[in-house]
Protein backbone atom coordinates (compact mmCIF):
# COMPACT_ATOMS: atom_id res chain seq x y z
CA UNK A 1 0.00 0.00 0.00
CA UNK A 2 0.75 2.67 -0.45
CA UNK A 3 2.03 5.27 2.09
CA UNK A 4 -0.16 8.12 2.20
CA UNK A 5 0.94 11.63 3.89
CA UNK A 6 -1.47 12.60 6.81
CA UNK A 7 -4.63 14.10 5.38
CA UNK A 8 -5.33 16.46 8.33
CA UNK A 9 -3.05 19.05 10.27
CA UNK A 10 -2.83 19.59 14.57
CA UNK A 11 -3.07 23.17 15.37
CA UNK A 12 -2.45 24.47 18.45
CA UNK A 13 -5.51 26.69 20.38
CA UNK A 14 -3.66 27.88 23.19
CA UNK A 15 -2.49 25.82 26.11
CA UNK A 16 -5.95 23.64 26.38
CA UNK A 17 -7.10 22.99 23.02
CA UNK A 18 -5.75 21.31 19.61
CA UNK A 19 -7.59 21.45 16.87
CA UNK A 20 -7.55 18.81 13.71
CA UNK A 21 -7.95 19.90 10.45
CA UNK A 22 -8.98 17.93 7.58
CA UNK A 23 -9.62 20.07 4.87
CA UNK A 24 -11.29 23.76 3.42
CA UNK A 25 -14.71 24.92 3.14
CA UNK A 26 -18.30 23.60 3.84
CA UNK A 27 -17.95 20.41 1.93
CA UNK A 28 -19.59 17.21 3.42
CA UNK A 29 -16.90 14.82 2.53
CA UNK A 30 -14.78 16.87 4.53
CA UNK A 31 -17.99 17.08 7.52
CA UNK A 32 -17.87 13.14 7.35
CA UNK A 33 -14.49 12.44 8.10
CA UNK A 34 -14.70 15.00 10.55
CA UNK A 35 -17.59 13.24 12.41
CA UNK A 36 -15.97 10.12 11.59
CA UNK A 37 -12.38 11.29 13.51
CA UNK A 38 -14.33 12.93 16.44
CA UNK A 39 -16.28 9.27 17.06
CA UNK A 40 -13.09 7.57 16.78
CA UNK A 41 -11.32 10.17 19.16
CA UNK A 42 -13.83 9.61 21.54
CA UNK A 43 -13.81 5.56 21.28
CA UNK A 44 -9.84 5.69 22.02
CA UNK A 45 -10.95 8.36 25.89
CA UNK A 46 -7.63 9.26 25.45
CA UNK A 47 -6.31 10.19 28.99
CA UNK A 48 -7.09 14.18 29.65
CA UNK A 49 -9.14 15.08 27.21
CA UNK A 50 -12.56 16.04 28.17
CA UNK A 51 -14.09 17.70 24.73
CA UNK A 52 -14.00 16.60 21.25
CA UNK A 53 -16.37 18.86 18.97
CA UNK A 54 -16.43 18.55 15.18
CA UNK A 55 -17.02 21.49 12.63
CA UNK A 56 -17.20 22.06 9.60
CA UNK A 57 -13.64 21.25 8.89
CA UNK A 58 -12.09 20.80 11.80
CA UNK A 59 -12.27 18.55 15.45
CA UNK A 60 -11.46 20.95 18.83
CA UNK A 61 -9.43 18.46 21.33
CA UNK A 62 -10.00 19.99 24.65
CA UNK A 63 -7.66 18.67 27.10
CA UNK A 64 -7.57 19.35 31.05
CA UNK A 65 -3.55 18.59 31.94
CA UNK A 66 -4.74 17.37 35.29
CA UNK A 67 -6.41 14.12 33.39
CA UNK A 68 -2.46 13.55 31.67
CA UNK A 69 -1.16 10.48 32.80
CA UNK A 70 2.09 11.09 34.94
CA UNK A 71 5.07 12.21 33.13
CA UNK A 72 3.16 13.01 29.89
CA UNK A 73 1.98 16.33 28.33
CA UNK A 74 0.47 18.30 25.01
CA UNK A 75 3.50 16.87 22.44
CA UNK A 76 2.41 12.96 23.95
CA UNK A 77 -1.26 13.91 23.14
CA UNK A 78 -0.68 15.01 19.76
CA UNK A 79 1.46 11.86 19.26
CA UNK A 80 -1.90 10.02 20.25
CA UNK A 81 -4.10 12.08 18.30
CA UNK A 82 -2.18 11.02 15.23
CA UNK A 83 -2.05 7.41 16.26
CA UNK A 84 -5.63 7.01 16.57
CA UNK A 85 -6.71 9.12 13.41
CA UNK A 86 -3.85 7.03 11.49
CA UNK A 87 -5.67 3.82 12.68
CA UNK A 88 -9.31 5.00 11.72
CA UNK A 89 -10.63 4.53 8.12
CA UNK A 90 -11.98 8.49 7.24
CA UNK A 91 -12.74 8.64 3.57
CA UNK A 92 -15.93 10.59 4.08
CA UNK A 93 -18.07 8.55 1.91
CA UNK A 94 -20.52 7.44 4.71
CA UNK A 95 -21.60 9.23 7.61
CA UNK A 96 -21.07 7.94 11.30
CA UNK A 97 -24.30 8.97 12.94
CA UNK A 98 -28.21 7.89 12.86
CA UNK A 99 -30.41 9.15 10.10
CA UNK A 100 -33.22 11.18 11.89
CA UNK A 101 -36.92 12.06 10.32
CA UNK A 102 -37.36 15.92 11.19
CA UNK A 103 -41.09 16.63 10.42
CA UNK A 104 -41.20 20.39 9.65
CA UNK A 105 -44.27 22.97 9.36
CA UNK A 106 -43.51 24.65 6.13
CA UNK A 107 -44.77 28.27 5.42
CA UNK A 108 -47.40 30.61 7.14
CA UNK A 109 -47.22 31.49 10.63
CA UNK A 110 -44.36 29.06 11.34
CA UNK A 111 -42.22 30.37 8.01
CA UNK A 112 -42.34 33.45 7.67
CA UNK A 113 -39.62 33.66 5.24
CA UNK A 114 -40.58 30.87 2.97
CA UNK A 115 -42.56 33.26 0.05
CA UNK A 116 -39.62 35.72 0.11
CA UNK A 117 -37.39 32.77 -0.40
CA UNK A 118 -39.18 31.40 -3.32
CA UNK A 119 -39.36 35.06 -4.70
CA UNK A 120 -35.40 35.39 -3.75
CA UNK A 121 -34.48 31.67 -5.84
CA UNK A 122 -37.01 32.08 -8.19
CA UNK A 123 -38.67 28.92 -7.25
CA UNK A 124 -42.44 28.48 -5.87
CA UNK A 125 -42.81 27.90 -2.30
CA UNK A 126 -43.86 23.72 -2.91
CA UNK A 127 -40.49 23.80 -4.99
CA UNK A 128 -38.51 25.63 -1.77
CA UNK A 129 -40.31 22.65 0.41
CA UNK A 130 -39.57 20.12 -1.78
CA UNK A 131 -35.79 21.39 -2.74
CA UNK A 132 -35.24 21.55 1.32
CA UNK A 133 -36.00 17.90 1.64
CA UNK A 134 -34.78 16.77 -1.43
CA UNK A 135 -31.58 15.21 -0.21
CA UNK A 136 -30.70 14.46 3.47
CA UNK A 137 -28.69 17.03 5.51
CA UNK A 138 -25.64 16.05 7.04
CA UNK A 139 -25.19 17.54 10.18
CA UNK A 140 -21.66 19.42 10.60
CA UNK A 141 -22.10 20.70 14.26
CA UNK A 142 -24.17 21.90 17.19
CA UNK A 143 -23.97 25.46 18.30
CA UNK A 144 -24.36 29.00 18.91
CA UNK A 145 -27.02 27.39 21.75
CA UNK A 146 -27.73 24.15 23.06
CA UNK A 147 -28.74 21.43 20.93
CA UNK A 148 -28.60 23.73 17.68
CA UNK A 149 -27.60 22.02 14.45
CA UNK A 150 -25.47 23.25 11.17
CA UNK A 151 -27.05 21.62 8.56
CA UNK A 152 -25.90 20.61 4.73
CA UNK A 153 -25.05 21.32 2.16
CA UNK A 154 -28.01 22.08 0.05
CA UNK A 155 -28.78 22.89 -3.18
CA UNK A 156 -26.77 26.32 -4.69
CA UNK A 157 -29.67 27.88 -4.82
CA UNK A 158 -30.22 28.53 -0.54
CA UNK A 159 -26.95 29.94 -1.24
CA UNK A 160 -28.28 32.98 0.25
CA UNK A 161 -26.55 35.35 2.80
CA UNK A 162 -28.22 35.80 5.72
CA UNK A 163 -30.87 38.75 6.18
CA UNK A 164 -28.81 42.05 6.44
CA UNK A 165 -31.06 42.66 9.98
CA UNK A 166 -31.09 40.18 12.11
CA UNK A 167 -34.64 39.05 14.26
CA UNK A 168 -34.58 39.91 18.11
CA UNK A 169 -36.41 36.48 18.56
CA UNK A 170 -37.41 33.93 16.26
CA UNK A 171 -39.57 31.01 18.30
CA UNK A 172 -38.36 28.02 19.12
CA UNK A 173 -38.12 25.02 16.66
CA UNK A 174 -37.58 27.72 13.64
CA UNK A 175 -35.92 26.18 11.20
CA UNK A 176 -33.89 28.53 8.97
CA UNK A 177 -31.57 28.07 5.96
CA UNK A 178 -28.51 30.31 4.70
CA UNK A 179 -25.39 29.50 3.03
CA UNK A 180 -26.53 26.42 1.56
CA UNK A 181 -27.55 25.47 5.43
CA UNK A 182 -30.18 24.52 7.34
CA UNK A 183 -30.14 25.92 11.35
CA UNK A 184 -32.87 25.10 13.72
CA UNK A 185 -33.60 27.46 16.52
CA UNK A 186 -33.67 25.12 20.03
CA UNK A 187 -35.12 27.67 21.59
CA UNK A 188 -36.04 31.46 21.45
CA UNK A 189 -33.32 33.07 19.83
CA UNK A 190 -32.06 36.47 17.80
CA UNK A 191 -31.04 35.57 14.15
CA UNK A 192 -30.72 36.29 10.89
CA UNK A 193 -31.66 33.21 9.31
CA UNK A 194 -34.39 32.67 6.40
CA UNK A 195 -37.10 30.87 8.67
CA UNK A 196 -38.73 28.58 6.29
CA UNK A 197 -40.84 26.48 8.73
CA UNK A 198 -40.86 25.30 12.89
CA UNK A 199 -40.33 21.43 13.89
CA UNK A 200 -42.77 20.63 16.81
CA UNK A 201 -39.97 18.13 18.50
CA UNK A 202 -37.88 19.35 21.74
CA UNK A 203 -34.22 19.96 19.74
CA UNK A 204 -32.84 20.12 23.74
CA UNK A 205 -33.57 19.11 26.90
CA UNK A 206 -31.01 18.29 29.53
CA UNK A 207 -33.19 15.93 31.18
CA UNK A 208 -33.26 14.05 28.27
CA UNK A 209 -30.12 11.15 27.11
CA UNK A 210 -29.10 11.95 24.53
CA UNK A 211 -29.70 15.90 25.36
CA UNK A 212 -30.53 16.72 21.86
CA UNK A 213 -32.53 14.87 19.37
CA UNK A 214 -29.78 15.84 16.60
CA UNK A 215 -26.22 15.20 17.19
CA UNK A 216 -23.11 16.69 14.91
CA UNK A 217 -22.97 13.46 12.37
CA UNK A 218 -26.23 12.37 12.06
CA UNK A 219 -27.96 12.50 8.80
CA UNK A 220 -31.28 14.49 8.52
CA UNK A 221 -34.31 13.89 6.27
CA UNK A 222 -37.30 16.72 6.48
CA UNK A 223 -40.33 15.32 6.25
CA UNK A 224 -43.30 18.33 5.71
CA UNK A 225 -45.87 18.10 8.07
CA UNK A 226 -49.53 20.07 7.94
CA UNK A 227 -50.23 22.12 10.85
CA UNK A 228 -52.31 19.83 12.07
CA UNK A 229 -50.15 17.61 12.61
CA UNK A 230 -47.22 19.94 14.10
CA UNK A 231 -50.01 20.73 16.80
CA UNK A 232 -50.61 16.93 17.55
CA UNK A 233 -46.83 16.22 17.72
CA UNK A 234 -46.02 19.92 19.60
CA UNK A 235 -44.98 18.58 23.23
CA UNK A 236 -46.29 20.30 25.90
CA UNK B 1 -29.93 22.28 57.63
CA UNK B 2 -30.07 25.70 55.09
CA UNK B 3 -28.38 29.16 54.38
CA UNK B 4 -31.07 31.95 53.88
CA UNK B 5 -30.81 34.61 51.24
CA UNK B 6 -31.43 37.33 53.01
CA UNK B 7 -29.81 39.86 50.03
CA UNK B 8 -28.74 38.02 46.83
CA UNK B 9 -25.91 40.30 45.49
CA UNK B 10 -25.13 41.76 42.06
CA UNK B 11 -24.78 38.13 40.53
CA UNK B 12 -24.35 35.37 42.84
CA UNK B 13 -24.43 31.64 41.06
CA UNK B 14 -23.35 28.48 41.66
CA UNK B 15 -20.32 27.19 39.98
CA UNK B 16 -17.68 24.37 39.90
CA UNK B 17 -15.08 23.34 37.47
CA UNK B 18 -17.26 23.01 34.29
CA UNK B 19 -19.57 21.97 31.97
CA UNK B 20 -17.05 18.79 30.22
CA UNK B 21 -17.97 16.75 27.62
CA UNK B 22 -21.48 18.68 26.00
CA UNK B 23 -19.77 20.89 23.76
CA UNK B 24 -20.43 18.69 20.87
CA UNK B 25 -23.95 19.24 21.63
CA UNK B 26 -23.36 23.14 21.68
CA UNK B 27 -23.21 23.10 25.61
CA UNK B 28 -21.05 25.73 26.72
CA UNK B 29 -18.71 24.79 29.88
CA UNK B 30 -18.96 27.58 31.73
CA UNK B 31 -18.00 27.11 35.43
CA UNK B 32 -16.22 29.49 38.30
CA UNK B 33 -14.46 32.32 36.13
CA UNK B 34 -11.80 32.29 38.19
CA UNK B 35 -10.99 28.63 38.76
CA UNK B 36 -7.90 28.93 40.79
CA UNK B 37 -9.90 30.58 43.66
CA UNK B 38 -12.94 28.14 43.39
CA UNK B 39 -10.73 24.79 43.33
CA UNK B 40 -8.92 26.34 46.26
CA UNK B 41 -12.56 27.34 48.19
CA UNK B 42 -13.47 23.83 47.99
CA UNK B 43 -9.50 22.05 49.59
CA UNK B 44 -9.86 24.74 52.52
CA UNK B 45 -13.14 23.87 52.82
CA UNK B 46 -12.20 20.08 53.79
CA UNK B 47 -13.88 18.84 50.59
CA UNK B 48 -12.29 16.41 48.28
CA UNK B 49 -14.83 16.23 45.85
CA UNK B 50 -15.22 18.49 43.98
CA UNK B 51 -18.56 20.58 44.68
CA UNK B 52 -19.66 23.59 43.34
CA UNK B 53 -19.12 26.79 45.34
CA UNK B 54 -21.13 30.33 44.92
CA UNK B 55 -19.40 32.86 42.65
CA UNK B 56 -19.96 36.31 44.24
CA UNK B 57 -19.49 39.29 42.06
CA UNK B 58 -18.66 42.81 42.95
CA UNK B 59 -21.46 43.46 45.44
CA UNK B 60 -21.87 40.52 47.43
CA UNK B 61 -25.18 38.90 49.37
CA UNK B 62 -26.17 38.24 52.63
CA UNK B 63 -26.46 34.73 53.87
CA UNK B 64 -27.85 33.52 57.66
CA UNK B 65 -26.94 30.34 58.60
CA UNK B 66 -29.60 28.61 59.95
CA UNK B 67 -27.44 25.80 60.28
CA UNK B 68 -24.00 25.71 61.50
CA UNK B 69 -21.07 24.72 58.40
CA UNK B 70 -17.44 25.04 58.03
CA UNK B 71 -17.16 27.56 55.11
CA UNK B 72 -13.61 29.08 52.98
CA UNK B 73 -13.80 32.03 50.95
CA UNK B 74 -11.27 32.86 48.19
CA UNK B 75 -10.78 35.09 45.38
CA UNK B 76 -11.44 38.90 45.01
CA UNK B 77 -11.87 40.25 48.61
CA UNK B 78 -15.04 41.96 49.01
CA UNK B 79 -14.60 42.68 52.49
CA UNK B 80 -16.75 39.39 54.24
CA UNK B 81 -18.08 39.50 57.52
CA UNK B 82 -19.54 37.60 60.40
CA UNK B 83 -22.14 39.11 62.08
CA UNK B 84 -20.39 42.93 61.08
CA UNK B 85 -17.11 41.50 62.24
CA UNK B 86 -14.61 40.89 59.51
CA UNK B 87 -13.04 37.59 59.09
CA UNK B 88 -10.50 35.99 57.00
CA UNK B 89 -10.14 34.82 53.31
CA UNK B 90 -7.97 31.66 52.40
CA UNK B 91 -9.04 29.39 55.28
CA UNK B 92 -11.42 27.55 56.86
CA UNK B 93 -14.10 28.98 59.11
CA UNK B 94 -16.85 27.64 61.63
CA UNK B 95 -19.94 29.46 60.98
CA UNK B 96 -23.12 28.70 64.11
CA UNK B 97 -26.84 29.02 62.98
CA UNK B 98 -27.79 32.50 63.39
CA UNK B 99 -24.87 33.61 61.83
CA UNK B 100 -24.91 36.46 59.22
CA UNK B 101 -22.35 36.13 56.50
CA UNK B 102 -21.83 39.37 54.47
CA UNK B 103 -20.17 41.63 52.16
CA UNK B 104 -18.72 44.94 52.13
CA UNK B 105 -16.05 47.18 50.11
CA UNK B 106 -14.39 45.57 47.32
CA UNK B 107 -10.67 45.66 48.24
CA UNK B 108 -9.18 43.57 45.59
CA UNK B 109 -10.57 41.44 42.78
CA UNK B 110 -14.08 41.00 42.04
CA UNK B 111 -15.02 37.03 42.62
CA UNK B 112 -15.22 35.86 45.87
CA UNK B 113 -15.54 31.74 45.35
CA UNK B 114 -17.86 30.93 48.69
CA UNK B 115 -17.41 26.68 49.53
CA UNK B 116 -18.87 24.85 52.46
CA UNK B 117 -17.79 21.73 53.51
CA UNK B 118 -20.00 19.00 51.79
CA UNK B 119 -21.43 21.80 49.75
CA UNK B 120 -25.07 22.35 49.13
CA UNK B 121 -27.57 20.17 47.77
CA UNK B 122 -27.97 21.30 44.19
CA UNK B 123 -29.11 18.75 41.20
CA UNK B 124 -26.26 17.91 38.76
CA UNK B 125 -27.08 18.91 35.41
CA UNK B 126 -25.42 17.62 32.43
CA UNK B 127 -22.77 16.57 35.18
CA UNK B 128 -22.19 19.62 36.20
CA UNK B 129 -23.53 21.87 39.34
CA UNK B 130 -22.67 25.06 37.59
CA UNK B 131 -25.43 27.98 36.51
CA UNK B 132 -25.48 28.56 32.98
CA UNK B 133 -27.24 31.74 33.55
CA UNK B 134 -27.83 32.81 29.85
CA UNK B 135 -29.73 28.89 29.00
CA UNK B 136 -31.55 28.48 32.51
CA UNK B 137 -29.50 25.81 32.93
CA UNK B 138 -27.91 24.02 36.30
CA UNK B 139 -26.95 25.54 39.76
CA UNK B 140 -29.86 27.05 41.92
CA UNK B 141 -32.95 26.86 39.73
CA UNK B 142 -30.48 27.66 36.76
CA UNK B 143 -30.28 31.55 37.90
CA UNK B 144 -28.54 33.45 40.14
CA UNK B 145 -29.35 34.11 43.40
CA UNK B 146 -32.31 35.84 44.66
CA UNK B 147 -34.05 37.11 48.37
CA UNK B 148 -35.53 34.59 49.92
CA UNK B 149 -34.04 31.37 48.47
CA UNK B 150 -33.31 28.78 51.33
CA UNK B 151 -30.27 26.71 50.45
CA UNK B 152 -29.71 22.84 51.88
CA UNK B 153 -26.46 22.16 53.11
CA UNK B 154 -25.60 18.63 52.51
CA UNK B 155 -23.44 18.31 55.38
CA UNK B 156 -24.18 18.69 59.02
CA UNK B 157 -21.37 20.07 62.24
CA UNK B 158 -23.07 18.87 65.87
CA UNK B 159 -23.44 22.17 67.88
CA UNK B 160 -21.41 20.63 70.59
CA UNK B 161 -18.18 20.53 68.56
CA UNK B 162 -18.09 23.92 67.17
CA UNK B 163 -16.06 25.62 69.83
CA UNK B 164 -13.03 23.13 69.65
CA UNK B 165 -13.38 22.45 65.98
CA UNK B 166 -13.16 26.56 65.57
CA UNK B 167 -10.20 26.66 67.55
CA UNK B 168 -8.28 24.05 65.86
CA UNK B 169 -8.71 25.39 62.71
CA UNK B 170 -7.91 29.08 63.83
CA UNK B 171 -4.41 27.22 65.53
CA UNK B 172 -3.34 25.85 62.09
CA UNK B 173 -1.18 27.03 60.12
CA UNK B 174 -2.08 27.48 56.26
CA UNK B 175 0.95 27.73 53.61
CA UNK B 176 -0.50 28.65 50.62
CA UNK B 177 2.37 28.86 47.33
CA UNK B 178 2.82 31.31 45.20
CA UNK B 179 1.11 29.91 42.11
CA UNK B 180 -2.57 29.23 44.03
CA UNK B 181 -2.67 33.34 45.28
CA UNK B 182 -3.49 36.56 43.86
CA UNK B 183 -0.29 37.52 42.89
CA UNK B 184 -1.23 40.58 40.44
CA UNK B 185 1.55 40.57 37.18
CA UNK B 186 1.50 43.81 34.85
CA UNK B 187 1.03 41.74 32.13
CA UNK B 188 -1.15 38.81 30.88
CA UNK B 189 0.65 36.58 28.76
CA UNK B 190 -0.43 35.59 26.13
CA UNK B 191 0.52 32.59 23.43
CA UNK B 192 0.03 32.70 19.33
CA UNK B 193 -2.12 30.50 17.68
CA UNK B 194 -2.96 29.27 13.85
CA UNK B 195 -4.86 32.56 13.18
CA UNK B 196 -2.35 35.56 13.93
CA UNK B 197 -0.79 35.33 10.95
CA UNK B 198 -4.13 36.22 9.46
CA UNK B 199 -3.49 40.05 11.20
CA UNK B 200 -1.19 42.31 10.04
CA UNK B 201 2.31 42.12 12.11
CA UNK B 202 1.40 46.29 13.46
CA UNK B 203 -2.11 44.70 15.03
CA UNK B 204 0.00 42.49 16.71
CA UNK B 205 2.38 45.04 18.09
CA UNK B 206 -0.71 46.88 18.79
CA UNK B 207 -1.36 44.05 21.62
CA UNK B 208 1.57 43.68 22.91
CA UNK B 209 2.57 47.39 23.56
CA UNK B 210 -0.63 49.33 24.07
CA UNK B 211 -3.02 49.60 27.16
CA UNK B 212 -6.63 48.10 26.53
CA UNK B 213 -9.30 48.80 29.20
CA UNK B 214 -12.29 46.32 29.81
CA UNK B 215 -15.62 47.51 28.57
CA UNK B 216 -18.52 47.90 30.75
CA UNK B 217 -19.91 45.23 27.87
CA UNK B 218 -17.90 42.51 29.26
CA UNK B 219 -19.89 39.52 30.98
CA UNK B 220 -19.14 36.08 32.11
CA UNK B 221 -19.12 35.24 28.14
CA UNK B 222 -16.59 37.40 27.28
CA UNK B 223 -14.42 40.47 28.26
CA UNK B 224 -14.75 43.44 25.50
CA UNK B 225 -11.34 45.17 25.49
CA UNK B 226 -10.94 49.26 24.50
CA UNK B 227 -8.01 50.44 22.53
CA UNK B 228 -6.62 50.26 19.16
CA UNK B 229 -8.03 48.37 16.74
CA UNK B 230 -6.57 45.11 15.61
CA UNK B 231 -6.83 44.78 11.41
CA UNK B 232 -6.87 41.64 10.25
CA UNK B 233 -4.18 41.26 7.20
CA UNK B 234 -7.62 41.11 4.65
CA UNK B 235 -11.20 40.83 5.62
CA UNK B 236 -11.61 37.21 5.30
CA UNK B 237 -14.90 35.06 6.45
CA UNK B 238 -13.65 32.14 8.60
CA UNK B 239 -15.68 28.90 9.34
CA UNK B 240 -16.50 28.46 12.95
CA UNK B 241 -14.69 26.30 14.96
CA UNK B 242 -14.40 24.50 18.66
CA UNK B 243 -13.38 27.94 21.08
CA UNK B 244 -11.62 28.11 24.06
CA UNK B 245 -11.35 30.41 27.61
CA UNK B 246 -8.63 33.00 26.60
CA UNK B 247 -9.45 33.21 22.97
CA UNK B 248 -8.90 36.91 21.95
CA UNK B 249 -10.86 36.75 19.20
CA UNK B 250 -11.65 40.10 16.78
CA UNK B 251 -14.40 40.66 15.11
CA UNK B 252 -14.39 42.56 11.78
CA UNK B 253 -14.64 46.21 13.69
CA UNK B 254 -10.92 45.39 15.24
CA UNK B 255 -12.03 45.40 18.75
CA UNK B 256 -10.99 42.40 20.44
CA UNK B 257 -13.40 40.62 23.01
CA UNK B 258 -11.66 37.57 25.28
CA UNK B 259 -13.95 34.68 25.59
CA UNK B 260 -14.38 33.92 29.26
CA UNK B 261 -16.42 31.24 31.11
CA UNK B 262 -19.66 31.05 29.42
CA UNK B 263 -18.31 31.39 25.13
CA UNK B 264 -20.31 29.61 23.28
CA UNK B 265 -18.59 26.23 22.44
CA UNK B 266 -17.95 27.34 18.53
CA UNK B 267 -16.81 30.48 16.94
CA UNK B 268 -16.23 31.61 13.64
CA UNK B 269 -13.89 34.91 14.59
CA UNK B 270 -10.05 35.45 14.06
CA UNK B 271 -8.67 34.93 17.33
CA UNK B 272 -5.38 37.23 16.95
CA UNK B 273 -3.88 35.36 20.50
CA UNK B 274 -4.99 33.23 23.33
CA UNK B 275 -4.31 34.27 27.58
CA UNK B 276 -2.66 31.69 28.86
CA UNK B 277 -4.76 29.56 31.36
CA UNK B 278 -2.80 30.14 34.80
CA UNK B 279 -3.37 33.97 33.84
CA UNK B 280 -6.89 33.68 33.38
CA UNK B 281 -7.76 33.94 37.07
CA UNK B 282 -5.93 37.24 36.88
CA UNK B 283 -8.73 38.22 34.55
CA UNK B 284 -11.34 37.38 35.68
CA UNK B 285 -10.70 39.27 38.70
CA UNK B 286 -10.33 42.35 36.74
CA UNK B 287 -13.58 44.26 36.09
CA UNK B 288 -14.70 47.14 33.70
CA UNK B 289 -12.75 49.71 33.59
CA UNK B 290 -9.59 48.09 34.74
CA UNK B 291 -6.64 48.41 31.86
CA UNK B 292 -4.85 45.56 31.42
CA UNK B 293 -1.94 44.43 29.28
CA UNK B 294 -0.51 41.62 27.25
CA UNK B 295 2.96 39.71 26.54
CA UNK B 296 3.96 37.03 24.27
CA UNK B 297 5.27 33.62 25.79
CA UNK B 298 6.19 30.32 24.05
CA UNK B 299 3.83 27.58 24.38
CA UNK B 300 5.77 25.19 25.79
CA UNK B 301 6.27 27.90 28.87
CA UNK B 302 2.52 28.23 29.08
CA UNK B 303 2.06 24.19 29.07
CA UNK B 304 5.25 24.16 32.62
CA UNK B 305 3.55 26.69 34.12
CA UNK B 306 -0.09 25.31 34.03
CA UNK B 307 1.36 21.65 34.93
CA UNK B 308 3.19 23.28 37.70
CA UNK B 309 -0.13 25.22 39.15
CA UNK B 310 -2.16 21.82 38.71
CA UNK B 311 0.58 20.24 40.91
CA UNK B 312 0.45 23.07 43.89
CA UNK B 313 -3.12 21.91 44.07
CA UNK B 314 -2.30 18.40 44.49
CA UNK B 315 -0.04 19.18 46.95
CA UNK B 316 -1.97 21.22 48.68
CA UNK B 317 -4.76 18.64 48.41
CA UNK B 318 -1.91 16.64 50.47
CA UNK B 319 -0.80 19.39 52.88
CA UNK B 320 -4.41 19.79 53.80
CA UNK B 321 -5.35 16.26 55.01
CA UNK B 322 -4.98 17.09 58.33
CA UNK B 323 -7.73 19.27 58.51
CA UNK B 324 -10.12 17.55 56.36
CA UNK B 325 -9.67 14.65 58.79
CA UNK B 326 -10.26 17.42 61.63
CA UNK B 327 -13.42 18.09 59.78
CA UNK B 328 -14.65 14.73 59.10
CA UNK B 329 -14.09 13.99 63.41
CA UNK B 330 -16.82 16.34 63.70
CA UNK B 331 -18.87 15.77 60.68
CA UNK B 332 -18.42 11.86 60.97
CA UNK B 333 -18.00 10.69 57.29
CA UNK B 334 -14.92 10.57 54.97
CA UNK B 335 -16.45 11.29 51.62
CA UNK B 336 -16.40 15.31 51.91
CA UNK B 337 -19.82 15.69 50.50
CA UNK B 338 -21.88 12.82 50.09
CA UNK B 339 -24.08 12.86 53.44
CA UNK B 340 -27.71 12.29 52.03
CA UNK B 341 -30.01 15.09 52.82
Amino acid sequence: MMKQSRKWNIFVHGDRCLVVQFGTGIDVEVGRRCGAAAVALQAAALPGVSDIVPTFNMVAVHFLPAGFKPGTNVPDLVSEIHRVLSATPLNGSTSAGNVIELPICYGGEYGPDLADVAERTQLSPEEVIQLHGQEPAYVFMLGFAPGAPFMGVHDERFALPRRSTPRTSIPAGSVGIANRQTFIYPNSLPGGWHIIGRTPLTLFDPARDPATLISPGDTVQFVPISEDEFKRLAQP
Amino acid sequence: MTVTVIRPGLNSSFQDSGRHGHQHLGVPVGGAMDLRAHQLANLLAGNTKEVATLEITLVGPELRFDAPACIALTGGDLSPALNGEPIPMGRPLVVRAGDTLSFGARRLGVRTYLAWHGGIDLPHVLGSQSTYLRGGLGGFQGRALRKGDVLKLKASLPNHALDALANDLADTYIYLPSTLVNNPRERLRVVRGPHTRLFNEAAIESLLNSDYRISNQSDRMGYRLEGPALPLRENQQLLSEGATFGSIQVPADGAPIVLMADRQSIGGYPKIAHVITVDLPQLAQSMPGDTIRFEEVELPVAYQLDMQRERALMDLKDALTPIRERIWDVTGHMSGGSVAV
